[in-house]
């Protein structure tokens, strides 16, 4: 048990290092300063421009040389010092990312796993099911293939232009201000609703479908026909096959999560949710590498972070893991 | 295991639930006393259609009290600092902080704002008349000492060196004098740029309070946040979240007084709006009272009974902002060739852009590139002489005159010497309509035989190749609206060629002639209101753009501004009997005369 995780820890550990090394590097490799940007916005002009130009390099610390910003960057970033953003001067990088990861986190997680587990579990259902099988297949499909962005403004226009069932832009009320009463709750669930709907439909599609091509193949194979031969009930049958064909599933969790973070960028854009999406994309525009460093930061943490605790979820229901370590330790 | 999951995933949902619940206004909300209640349950009846909004007495800002305005914020605010020119909250410099005048580009005129009068004593001094009984909102006196720290914050011998717009005219400033605290002299060297005093120091320059800030490092006075900005003008700050910035009305304004009426909203609350798609339609539903934006297609919606209002009713439906011109980088072949210039000037069909890409929203540009609001300074007997039009035919004739022709048969003419052109146009990815228009620009010169693909980089990578110079081709639009010609023929003739790249504001072409340079810095030399010496120089201008083709202009850009009529009405508008200010919420017009269009406002009676 302790050599599987200090190993699976030493390459989470490596993953971190490689990662946000290329997330260092990345932004860097854009053509154009970003100095230059905040100061053409600013208006400076004349001889006013260079003495602003050697401040900003410094306080951005782009005036070192590029080892030098390197090393700073991880030394600053163990003592939780992201930064200053460029484009959003002079905020904090963490201050921008924490006003808006609530926002993420909050959509992102119930979409992920209410999508996973209700889209496994319909796509167990409906694979027993010839109607069910032939109607709601090919829409799962469609679904399944279907862009974030484009479900998004589809949601938008039906229920914000259409039936105005749900406000079209912002993390609240434009009315309100933030505070702790119901009213402010149900503001925030109610601009809550489409984002996450968009984002919840298109993945359940992908997992009915994965679910229910496992489960048909599991009812094939030859554990299954032993069971049915020797006269087991088809509940338990089931049971068994769901039990089989949950852990690929699982591993798909894993590898999925990257696309859905990207998924939620576009739906931020389309419903001006508030949330990093909209932040890379204009850190990417105005070469804001602070912003950028720490939106993909907060990425890379939780990718990581999200498969360890599938690692460890694996070890509970894969008894075959288990098992391999017992063996290992005896 | 399984149990468990499906435990945690119930609870989820219950609380999901729960909470949506909550969505719809339940007696539960309020229960202080017998009459919200009351409102609750009448709340509940039209349902349908309030359906969205949360109870009355949650909202901070009361609809009829509101104006939503967008347009301003790119991204989530983040200071209030009127030093950071392009990236202050909504109205740091016009609405909390305020300038001495204020200026009206349609009419020419300035308007006493701080400062009670200016005038020139002499040729070189300057005088200024600040108005009685000013207070800063924290209650002390704005008085003349104000001013001048203001000012002085730019002078690059004294104490703060702020690198500001302003700071050149330190270089023809001698000092300023406080005479008492409502009265002060600005002591000018020799031939003072009287068109730069009228653009900076009268309506560009926010007066900052100096108890507050002249303890502040110079770091923070350019780069500061500003938290709890204190201000002289009729709004408040109230908050900056993710998506909006909010601004709350200051009942103790001086305006109040002189003008005899207050702001009509109460509250101002600008919506960081990331897309044209949600822009479009909160201005749809009435959820934005003025937008700012570039919407396509809103001539239509105009016109189609959405209760939509733009500032004319007819084409072009927007007041000229700025003007769009085509640079080029006159520093690579072939575009240092007059003629191929030329060739591009006859080739362009603005009309097509004006039509197609822009549905009628914008107005094609004077050949001399000067706004309607510079009418009067533009030499007809120039333009006919010199200007040009649609007409690819002389295009062609131009370029096969010049030694142009296609020497390796793949259609696309070769330069004089013989070496292939293959030109790209650049405009920053994702401005859609910059973008359809550098695809006609590079179809109009297809046609008359020249390679000029689209391309369309981040604009980071966009704005470095205009600073550094690697560009072929572009189009920009940077010298906006103003009370001097000046400002537009510096943008066009920038001067002197920084040796630094970020100092370029203008002429991204490196357009050398010290003749036109001059006339520049003569320009700027004339007293303001000096029309006629103003059309004398600005006619020699004219004939060294219109001969040399540095840059060719195109269409003015739009003061982009949709309105509507749910809520607020008596917006800005050329019809007769309506007012004629700028419906505009950008940074630079809340100085000019946008602000008295708040004074104009009316609520609409229950919206």
């Amino acid at each position: 048990m302790g050599r599987y995780f200090r190993r699976k820890l030493l390459i989470y550990l490596l993953t971190f290092f490689v990662a946000v090394t290329l997330d260092w590097c990345i932004p860097r490799f854009m053509p154009g300063n970003p100095i230059d940007i905040l100061i053409s916005r600013a208006g400076l002009r004349g001889s006013a421009v260079q003495s602003m130009y050697d401040y900003y390099m410094g306080v951005f610390g782009l005036d070192l040389p590029v080892w030098k910003q390197y090393l700073n960057f991880w030394a600053s970033l163990f003592k939780g010092d992201l930064g200053i953003s460029i484009y959003l001067f002079p905020t904090p990088v963490t201050k921008v990312i924490a006003r808006a990861i609530p926002y993420d986190l909050f959509l992102l997680i119930p979409s992920i796993l209410l999508s996973w587990i209700i889209g496994n579990n319909f796509g167990a259902f409906a694979a027993r099911s010839k109607r069910l099988d032939n109607s709601l297949l090919p829409i799962s499909y469609i679904l399944s293939a279907t862009p974030y962005m484009w479900l998004g403004i589809l949601l938008a226009w039906a229920f914000c232009i259409v039936v105005r069932i749900f406000p079209l832009a912002g993390g609240y009320s434009f009315a309100m201000k933030p505070n702790f009463s119901l009213a402010f709750i149900g503001s925030l669930l109610s601009h809550w609703v489409l984002p996450f709907l968009s984002l919840f439909i298109v993945q359940l599609g992908g997992w009915a479908i994965g679910m229910r091509n496992m489960i048909i193949y599991e009812l094939e194979s030859d554990y299954s026909h032993y069971l049915k031969a020797l006269g087991m009930p088809n509940k338990l049958i089931r049971k068994y096959a769901f039990n089989n064909a949950i852990l690929p599933q699982i591993t798909g969790l894993a590898l999925k999560l990257g696309e859905v973070v990207a998924g939620a960028l576009a739906t931020e854009v389309v419903f001006a949710y508030p949330g990093i999406g909209y932040l890379i994309l204009q850190a990417i525009h105005n070469e804001d590498y602070f912003l950028l460093q720490g939106c993909f930061l907060f990425i890379i943490i939780g990718v990581l972070a999200a498969n360890f605790i599938i690692d460890i979820v694996y070890l509970l229901v894969d008894p075959r893991i288990r098992a391999g370590m017992a063996g290992e330790t005896a | 295991m399984r149990k468990l999951v499906l435990t945690a995933l119930s609870l989820v949902l219950l609380v999901s639930l729960a909470l949506a619940g909550c969505t719809t206004p339940t007696p539960q909300v309020v229960v202080q006393t017998v009459e919200v209640e009351k409102e609750v349950i009448k709340t509940q009846e039209v349902q349908v259609i309030v359906e969205a909004t949360p109870a009355p007495s949650a909202e901070a800002y009361p609809r009829n009290e509101t104006l939503y305005t967008t347009g301003v914020q790119w991204g989530p605010p983040s200071n209030w600092n009127p030093w950071n020119g392009g990236g202050y909250s909504i109205g740091s410099v016009g609405l909390i902080y305020e300038t001495l005048f204020i200026y009206d580009p349609l009419t020419d005129t300035f308007s006493p704002w701080l400062a009670e009068s200016a005038e020139w004593t002499d040729d070189t001094t300057w005088h200024v008349k600040l108005r009685e009984g000013l207070t800063w909102t924290d209650g002390t006196p704005l008085t003349a000492d104000d001013v001048k720290f203001t000012m002085e914050l730019a002078d690059p011998n004294g104490a703060y060196k702020v690198g500001l717009a302003f700071q050149n005219m330190w270089k023809s400033l001698n000092s300023i004098d406080k005479i008492d605290d409502l009265n002060l002299d600005f002591k000018f060297k020799e031939n003072p740029p009287y068109q730069e005093v009228g653009f900076y120091f009268m309506y560009q320059v926010p007066i900052v309070p100096k108890h507050l800030w002249e303890g502040m490092s110079t770091e923070d006075i350019t780069g500061g946040a500003n938290e709890n900005p204190v201000g002289s003008g009729m709004y408040l700050a109230e908050l900056m979240d993710q998506d909006r910035a909010v601004l709350v009305r200051n009942d103790n304004w001086w305006g109040i007084k002189v003008f005899g009426k207050s702001p009509a909203p109460k509250y101002i609350v600008d919506i960081v709006v990331p897309s044209n798609n949600v822009g479009l339609g909160l201005v749809l539903q009435g959820g934005i009272d003025l937008d700012n934006n570039f919407l396509p297609g809103v001539a239509s919606l105009v016109k189609g009974g959405y209760g939509i209002k733009t500032y004319y009713p007819d084409a072009p439906y927007m007041i000229p902002a700025n003007t769009v011109q085509l640079i080029f980088n006159l520093k690579k072949p072939p575009m240092d060739d007059l003629n191929f210039r030329k060739a591009m000037a006859y080739a362009i069909n603005v009309d097509d852009i004006v039509q197609n890409d822009y549905a009628g929203l914008v107005k094609a540009s004077d050949p001399t590139g000067l706004m309607p609001s510079w009418e009067k300074y533009i030499d007809q007997d120039v333009v006919k002489e010199l200007g040009w039009s649609y007409d690819p035919e002389k295009a062609k004739q131009i370029l096969a005159d010049a030694g142009y022709k296609d020497v390796d048969g793949d259609n696309f003419l070769e330069a004089p010497d013989g070496s292939k052109i293959d030109l790209k146009i650049t405009c920053p990815s994702g401005w859609t309509d910059w973008m359809a228009a550098i695809q006609i620009i590079s179809r109009n010169a297809e046609t008359i035989g020249l390679k000029l693909t689209p391309e369309y980089p981040d604009y980071g990578g966009w704005l470095d190749s205009l600073l550094k110079g690697t560009l072929d081709m572009s189009i920009r639009n940077e010298a906006q609206l103003s009370s001097t010609v000046y400002s537009y023929y510096m943008w066009v003739f920038q001067h002197p060629l920084e040796t630094i790249e970020t100092a370029q504001w203008g002429n991204y072409g490196r357009y050398e002639n010290q003749e036109a340079f001059d006339l520049v810095d003569q320009l700027d030399r004339v007293k303001v209101g000096d029309d006629e010496a103003i059309k004398a120089i600005t006619s020699e201008l004219q004939r060294i753009t219109l001969t040399d083709l540095p840059t060719i202009p195109l269409w003015y850009n739009g003061l982009w501004a949709q309105m509507s009529d749910k809520v607020w009405t008596n917006w800005p508008s050329a019809t007769e009997g309506s007012n004629h200010y700028l419906p505009a919420t950008w940074r630079g017009y809340w100085n000019m005369t946008a602000g008295l269009m708040l004074l104009e406002l009316k609520p609409v009676e229950n919206p």
